[in-house]
């Protein structure tokens, strides 16, 4: 997959039943958002869902990498429960607080029509198997994600 | 194939022809070894990571005997798929690792009194009115509404709740392991998210290697227990496999979270945090074991509501009652779950919390867990094949409570990626070579088929051959395909 800049955003790698990736960013906010890009591609080809409904996502964590994880289920509870298949992805930002870290962000999308939208295996849950949030060392950050599919 | 493949066989010490072990020096912190039940032909696709991950399972506190892995074993997260470990009541750990997400995941054989004969000319129709009848696939909405205390029922009480709100008969429990529902269960445990999940999708198949299928039976093995089972040549059955939906996702997540605080409090240390555990009788345990049985419970009453929908569907096309068509429920087997069960080890009567994830209970004749009327013959055991591969109804044995910790196989077990399977396969391909064999296939859409083309999963026959060998259950009959609906 291939950004504007010709930048990779992510890419998935080898894993023989789930879907496991790793997602790029210049700052460690892109990559959160990237990864959550990543995530819905496997379901459904995000390029063709439009950007209409808003949902603000705040979360705490102990950790960064359990912060990542909870991001990414929050997005697969408001897919399931609210009914939204989500496109565009933004991290305002990612603070340590006291107690760990914490997050603000903002995800768009439309209601799931299944006479338009073409889903392939449902995500069922992100997993902490090989979970990883790394600061390159040329600046810039990765996470890895491993989901049950 | 996959990209990355070390030899698996350098790393193992042969004890047979079907038993593989990863010697405790394999991995610092092992606690006992780890044992593969795998032939050498299905030692070749076995990948790296499998053992990997069942070693890192034998590092895991009060682990009793040696972390196993059924011969469809394939790499997973935490646990390996195929993966099987008991861990000791007092000085053991529970972990939702063992488990996975697709709580009690599990299988339903359903028979009739069709032959593939009189079924056989009209099997697209009947297979598509089932893909109508019974919901599949991602975002798709139960027909029931349920309301927040039948939500309730459900969680506590599983394939009874189910039968006593009009959808089935009270025979479909007694042919259910648990008889449909652990008691254990304690709705109080489970989310407001997870019921929130769970309430919409009561009654769906849901998506990837989920299905419904109309088979026959191709070959009987065994004549006095396939009679038992009520099971002959040329008859028809149904199989639906499904689990937990969104509820058991819910509660598997909610409660990593809690587990993984846990393992630090109780000073564990993990080779994977997936692997996140606590003491068996610890409160977080505890509450996890409850939280999972009301999600276990919650399976049971989703494939009972299916099983009536297909009746329903059945009786309808045929133009026959329910009762003429015969389609008592053969069995249901759990193969995500952890139980609380009595094993022999060492010569000593213990409990231990069995972890099965991806692997079915095999209990033997005479154990007084397996229904009345199979009592003699020993649990069935159904073993799913992949979409257009046979599927196997085997029977426990004492074997299985030597061996296994009275486990068998669940399936054939990936030997290829979904991604892989895409580029390799076009679904509408698949779709076009089953017809041809006979086999029609109902999906949302051709790249679904792809997704599960049988050439990414190990051949079934070899798997249960293993089994078979191996003692753990024993062939009973062999089902193939007709029809399968999938989302």
């Amino acid at each position: 997959m291939q950004g504007e800049r010709n930048e990779k955003k992510y890419e998935y790698l080898y894993h023989i039943a789930d879907a496991k990736f790793r997602a790029y960013g210049s700052t460690m906010e892109e990559a959160f958002e990237n990864a959550a890009m990543a995530m819905f591609n496997v379901m459904v080809n995000t390029s063709k869902i439009e950007a209409k409904e808003l949902r603000k996502i705040e979360i705490t964590s102990p950790d960064i990498k359990m912060l990542l994880a909870e991001w990414l289920s929050e997005l697969l509870y408001l897919f399931e429960v609210d009914g939204i298949v989500f496109c565009e992805f933004r991290m305002e930002r990612i603070e340590k607080t006291g107690e760990g870290f914490s997050l603000t962000g903002k995800a768009w999308g439309e209601p799931i029509d299944l006479s338009r939208h073409m889903f392939d295996t449902q995500v069922k849950a992100v997993t902490l198997h090989e979970l990883e949030v790394q600061e390159k060392e040329d600046g810039g950050f990765w996470v890895q994600v491993v989901v049950d599919t | 194939m996959p990209e990355e493949r070390k030899d698996a066989a350098s790393i193992l010490t042969k004890v047979n022809d079907y038993t593989w072990d990863i010697p405790m020096t394999y991995k610092p912190g092992m606690r006992v070894p780890g044992r593969i039940f795998v032939s050498r032909e299905l030692l070749k696709s076995l990948e790296h990571d499998t053992l990997e991950q069942t070693a890192n399972v034998a590092t895991l506190p009060g682990i009793q005997k040696y972390a196993m892995a059924m011969p469809d074993a394939h790499s997973g997260y935490g646990f390996p798929i195929g993966g099987v470990a008991a861990f000791d009541r007092n000085t053991g750990i529970i972990s939702p690792g063992g488990v996975g997400y697709d709580i009690n995941c599990g299988v339903r054989i359903i028979r009739t009194n069709l032959t593939a004969d009189e079924v056989r000319p009209r099997m697209k129709e009947l297979i598509e009115l089932l893909f109508h009848e019974i919901p599949s696939g991602v975002g798709s909405k139960s027909k029931i509404r349920a309301s927040d205390s039948e939500l309730t029922d459900a969680f506590l009480h599983g394939a009874k709740w189910a039968v006593e709100s009009g959808y089935g008969v009270p025979e479909d429990i007694e042919h259910c392991e648990e008889n449909g529902f652990m008691k254990i269960a304690d709705p109080s445990k489970v989310s407001e998210k997870a019921r929130n999940r769970g309430k919409p999708q009561l009654g769906t198949l849901g998506s990837g290697n989920h299905f419904l299928e109309v088979q026959y039976v191709d070959e009987v093995y065994d004549e006095e227990v396939a009679n038992v089972f009520g099971l002959h040549k040329g008859q028809v059955t149904v199989m639906v496999h499904c689990g937990s939906r969104g509820a058991g996702h819910q509660i598997c997540d909610d409660y990593l979270k809690i587990l993984d605080k846990a393992t630090h409090k109780y000073g564990i240390v993990l080779p994977d945090r997936q692997l996140a555990c606590a003491p068996a009788e610890s409160p977080e345990g505890q509450n996890y074991f409850k939280a999972m049985a009301a999600g276990a419970n919650y399976a049971w009453a989703n494939r009972q509501v299916i099983t009536h929908w297909v009746r329903g569907a059945f009786a309808r096309f045929f133009r026959r009652d329910m009762d003429d068509l015969g389609m008592n429920l053969i069995y249901d087997v759990a193969h995500n779950v952890a139980k609380l069960e009595e094993h022999v080890i060492e010569g000593e009567k213990k409990m231990v919390y069995v972890h099965r994830k991806g692997a079915t209970r095999a209990f033997p004749p005479g154990h007084p867990d397996v229904p009345a009327v199979y009592r003699k013959v020993g649990q069935p055991v159904l073993i799913p094949g992949s979409m257009g591969t046979p599927s196997f109804v085997l029977h426990g044995t004492q074997t299985a409570m030597e061996l296994t910790f009275g486990s068998a196989c669940h399936g054939a077990g990936r030997v290829s990626s979904r991604a892989a399977a895409k580029r390799e396969f076009y679904g509408e391909t698949i779709q076009k070579e089953l017809a041809a064999r006979g086999i029609s296939v109902r999906a949302t859409h051709p790249s679904i088929i792809a997704e599960e083309a049988p050439g990414v999963y190990k051949p079934s026959e070899e798997v249960v051959d293993v089994v078979h060998q191996l003692g753990i259950a024993r062939k009973v009959v062999k089902l193939m395909p007709m029809g399968v609906a999938k989302g």
